[in-house]
């Protein structure tokens, strides 16, 4: 079997503090790290492997920077890295990151594609169902656990917000993967020390059979128009009332925070 | 492509098991909005099977027509032929923006409908309006919440947005209003239907990940008993919270200790952090001084948690409380 | 000169700091509550490949190199000193000596299964009249044609109760002194082998630290480890691997102390500023950074060293002495900066002060490592 994962090198969100006094975030210093979906998405592939025996392909789109990504990967076990790079892809909304990625997979072998369900950066969960769209392939998102019957067919539990579905596809197909799906091993030391001896394939816009257009920024339907941070924390406020009117205040705050409806 | 062409709101209505979903009624209102500025129509776009009767609730939440497939296909969602079903009616009617609620169901047909329909999509939007130029001005959050992105559609229609529920209100439920239903009939490619759902089951999750929790509800020494936890559980349903407490309260083992948030225990940042009849320690504070906003209630006006809250009040949390959960008990 | 970390280190740090933070600190406090001797750790690192880190892949370790062991033993014990030992005195006490002292046919029969984890190892030099001054052995090995009799009882011996194989050391010949000293490569199964009475310590109390007694106790004639007379010089350029280990033991203590300080100093508030705005804070905080940083790279100069096949000896024992007061140091300096609640078990402070006294008593005091390096200087 053969198993394409694609990752994503994010900044740790949970890393990123905001300055108290302009209310801007503070990038510097934020550590990058394998989106923890992949990451879960990954896990799943070598489980996969250890257990019917596959080959593991990871793919990542990104700067050079995420070559990083993809050497943790070779040092949890998978078989060929390929990063995905090209001033052309650069500014890609979803839609162009998922012509570029689908493109890429076109060029590989593959029974199972996983991606994670989002990444902690974007928390879009688009790119996953898109890249299904465009390679013509049966999709299941959300994945929280799936088994494979060892021929073509995976069973697969699939969270919703109510409980759980049990579906059944057969590959090839997609999946989007949650991080609670499992926990990620760690590298191996041994990994570790053949990471860097390692190649990662550097694919290019000449690698991809993709029309220039559908890429990058000119690909993007959607832009940026402007952003914004919530801004500073204001000094709280102090109320010494009634219980009821402490009663109505709270209401009042839970409103404005779209707690409930009001 | 000749953005003219492009006309009316369109907002997917989400249903479960023939139960329209909140979300759907949430974003009919703000289409009613939307549609106002923009001098258009709002159509509701209800799939499913035998389902028929549920139109005139969405007109009297706005729709101005229902379009209606009715079809067995349709009975459970499920990715193909919801897309496909979309995807004509898209196609055949050109809306100018799609609505979506950003559910484990939207999450999972919005980017597998832009793919097909080659345009864009702007997920988890917080905030919609329209622009000068008549377009629309999708607001969401990035980077864990710390920053603030108004996304664009520019050139390409549909605009397509998902947003979560309860982030839109609903609007009232106005019996009166008059409005149309089509019945649409697809021609379904059976032969993409790849993924067979074997079953549906629900069950009741139990949320005991804190700091995962969008609002937390956390109890201290001045909620004192199992009793007063009690009373904490009722108010964090109300407001759809998970309940979780201070050190001392998980020594005297009032609650167990994957529900500590401090030094010892977890650290967490929820959305709206309620820290009840807590004084506030440092090793406290330490766990939770991070969330986007505190409300804190405390008898003792020097507490330390005044420090951190963003709203405080002075007062007792046992007889708030209580009257908290009854008025918005009656407001719902 | 290069003092940036390699990218395999890099890689390595993120690893085993993930590791440490989600394996080893959540249970440090309870380990050294109950004196519990954590396998379930010792069975997770096995399966990363870090009890064996700088043995060779064709023996079954990591085929990395003293860099990576130094770095994974800091990590370690900056959340949990107890578990920073187990890993050193496994690796440099009887992987190391097996490597670097053994056959072929040791290394292939032995080195798998302990530099995979499979086995756990131990040393044994110690005896209660043999401590400092390890030339005083009283166990002794006999020659008895076909095989080895050993008789004679080791204390303080760390992964003792745990362990499957052990390097001992015994006398040969008593006329000749130091020169009558052999090694020996025993297992725990052996014959006449037992584990005797578990210490209670002040320190590092979720390791197993035992007595070992050898009652005509039965070795194998090929388990001779090096040649007969051998036995101190292999004891002593195994303690000098064992430096480094415990050298980054002491490292690791003293930053986990830091750590924890500067947390505290910008938490805690007194007089309506946190302790940490405080002038006196922030002198002593600098200069504490300052020595730790300084220890750091006396640490990686010694494990360098031993990687490259220099002499590293003295380098070892500057590393270890200094590393280890620091770590003391700090590690007083971090309770008090704590106050009354570092003074209690909720906060892990006490417990890393516990531990770093250790840090200055084995695999040779301060004040062996004195004599060590003055022996160098005056030669």
């Amino acid at each position: 079997m053969n198993i394409v994962v694609c990752i994503k090198q994010v900044p740790d969100t949970t890393e990123i503090r905001l300055n108290p006094e302009t209310g801007t975030m503070i990038r510097e210093g934020v550590p990058s790290i394998m989106n923890p979906d992949d990451k879960s998405g990954l896990e799943a592939a070598l489980q996969l492997k250890y257990k019917y025996g596959a080959h593991i392909t990871v793919i990542t789109m990104g700067p050079a920077q995420a070559d990083k990504v993809l050497r943790e990967a070779y040092a949890m076990g998978v078989d060929r890295a390929i990063l995905l790079t090209d001033r052309k892809f650069a500014g890609a909304d979803t839609l162009a990151t998922s012509n570029a990625l689908a493109g890429a997979l076109r060029m590989l072998d593959f029974d199972l594609i996983i991606t994670g369900r989002q990444a902690i950066d974007g928390d879009t969960a688009q790119v996953g169902p898109q890249i299904a769209e465009h390679l013509d392939l049966p999709q299941v998102s959300y994945v929280e656990g799936l088994q494979y019957d060892g021929q073509k067919l995976f069973t697969i539990k699939k969270s919703t917000e109510e409980g759980y579905q049990i579906v059944e596809v057969e590959a090839p197909c997609l999946i989007t993967i949650l991080s609670s799906a499992n926990s990620p091993r760690y590298m191996s030391v041994n990994g570790i020390v053949n990471a860097y001896k390692r190649e990662v394939e550097i694919w290019r816009f000449e690698n991809i059979n993709i029309d220039e257009h559908k890429l990058g920024l000119k690909g993007s339907p959607t832009r940026v128009f402007k952003s914004f941070t919530k801004g500073a924390k204001i000094a709280g406020q102090l109320y010494e009332v009634e219980a009821v009117e402490a009663a109505d205040i709270i209401i009042e705050k839970l409103k404005e925070k779209f707690i409930i409806n009001g | 492509m000749d953005k003219s062409q492009y006309k009316n709101i369109y907002v997917f209505v989400e249903q479960r098991e023939g139960v329209i979903q909140n979300v759907a009624l949430e974003l009919l209102n703000k289409a009613c909005e939307l549609a106002d500025k923009l001098n258009e129509e709002v159509y509701a776009v209800l799939l499913g099977y035998n389902i028929k009767d549920k139109a005139p609730l969405l007109i009297a939440h706005g729709a101005g027509t229902v379009l209606c497939v009715d079809s067995s296909e349709l009975e459970q969602y499920n990715t193909e032929p919801y897309t496909q079903a979309i995807t004509q009616i898209l196609n055949d009617r050109k809306p100018s923006v799609v609505l979506i609620g950003a559910t484990t169901i939207g999450r999972d047909l919005g980017p597998r409908l832009s793919a097909r329909m080659r345009t864009g999509l702007t997920a988890d939007c917080t905030g919609l309006d329209i622009s000068r130029e008549s377009a629309l001005l999708m607001t969401r959050p990035a980077f864990g919440g710390n920053l603030m992105a108004t996304i664009i559609c520019k050139e390409h229609r549909p605009q397509i947005s998902t947003v979560r529920p309860g982030v839109m209100l609903k609007g009232k439920e106005d019996p009166s209003r008059k409005g149309a239903v089509e019945n649409v009939t697809i021609n379904f490619d059976k032969s993409k239907f790849k993924v067979r759902i074997l079953k549906t089951v629900k069950e009741e999750k139990n949320l005991i990940d804190i700091t995962k929790a969008r609002i937390l509800v956390s109890g201290g020494r001045g909620v004192g008993s199992s009793e007063g936890f009690k009373m904490l559980d009722k108010f964090a349903k109300t407001i759809g919270a998970e309940v979780s407490s201070s050190r001392a309260m998980v020594d005297a083992g009032v609650i167990t200790y994957d529900r500590q948030v401090g030094q010892t225990g977890k650290t967490v940042r929820p959305d709206v952090y309620f820290a009840l009849g807590i004084s506030g320690a440092i090793q406290h504070l330490a766990g939770m001084e991070e969330s986007d906003y505190i409300i804190a209630i405390n008898k003792d006006k020097y507490a330390p948690i005044f420090q951190v809250a963003d709203l405080g009040i002075v007062g007792n949390v046992n007889q708030i409380i209580p009257l908290l959960i009854e008025k918005l008990k009656k407001g719902k | 000169m290069d003092f940036s970390l390699t990218k395999e280190q890099e890689l390595f740090l993120q690893m085993i700091r993930e590791f440490a933070e989600k394996e080893v600190k959540p249970i440090a406090a309870e380990i050294d509550e109950e004196e519990r001797f954590p396998m379930e750790t010792v069975e997770k690192m096995a399966k990363l490949g870090l009890m064996g880190i700088p043995i060779p892949v064709e023996y079954g370790g990591a085929g990395a190199n003293s860099q990576l062991y130094s770095i994974a033993v800091e990590e370690l014990s900056r959340v949990c000193a107890t578990t920073g030992i187990i890993v050193s005195a496994h690796t440099s006490l009887c992987a190391a000596p097996i490597y670097e002292f053994g056959t072929e046919e040791q290394k292939r029969k032995y080195l798998p299964k302990i530099a995979s984890g499979q086995w756990l190892g131990a040393f044994g030099l110690t005896e209660p009249n043999a401590g400092t001054d390890a030339a005083g052995q009283q166990t002794t090995a006999v020659d008895m044609g076909d095989h080895w009799l050993l008789t004679g009882s080791k204390i303080f011996i760390t992964n003792a109760a745990y362990a499957n194989l052990y390097i001992i050391i015994a006398m040969t010949d008593r006329s000749l002194a130091t020169k009558g000293i052999s090694a020996f490569i025993v297992e725990s199964t052996s014959p006449g082998f037992s584990v005797g009475k578990k210490e209670k310590k002040l320190g590092i109390r979720g390791s197993a630290t035992c007595e070992l007694i050898m009652e005509n106790c039965i070795v194998p004639k090929e388990n001779l480890l090096g040649q007969i007379g051998k036995g101190f010089g292999i004891a002593m350029k195994t303690l000098d691997g064992g430096r480094i280990g415990v050298a980054s033991q002491a490292l690791g203590i003293a930053q986990g102390a830091m750590d924890e300080t500067v947390k505290y100093v910008k938490e805690r508030k007194q007089f309506g500023r946190s302790i940490g705005q405080f002038q006196n804070t922030q002198f002593q905080l600098a200069d504490m950074d300052t020595k730790i940083e300084a220890a750091r790279w006396l640490v990686r100069l010694a494990a360098y060293k031993k990687d490259m096949k220099q002499p590293y000896s003295i380098d070892a024992a500057r590393a270890k002495l200094f590393a280890s007061e620091t770590a003391m140091e700090m590690t007083v300096k971090a309770v008090q900066f704590h106050g009354g609640y570092g003074y209690t078990r909720e906060y892990p402070v006490e417990r890393m002060m516990r531990d770093a006294k250790i840090t200055e008593i084995y695999e040779g005091t301060s004040e062996v490592q004195r004599m060590v390096i003055s022996a160098g200087l005056l030669k």
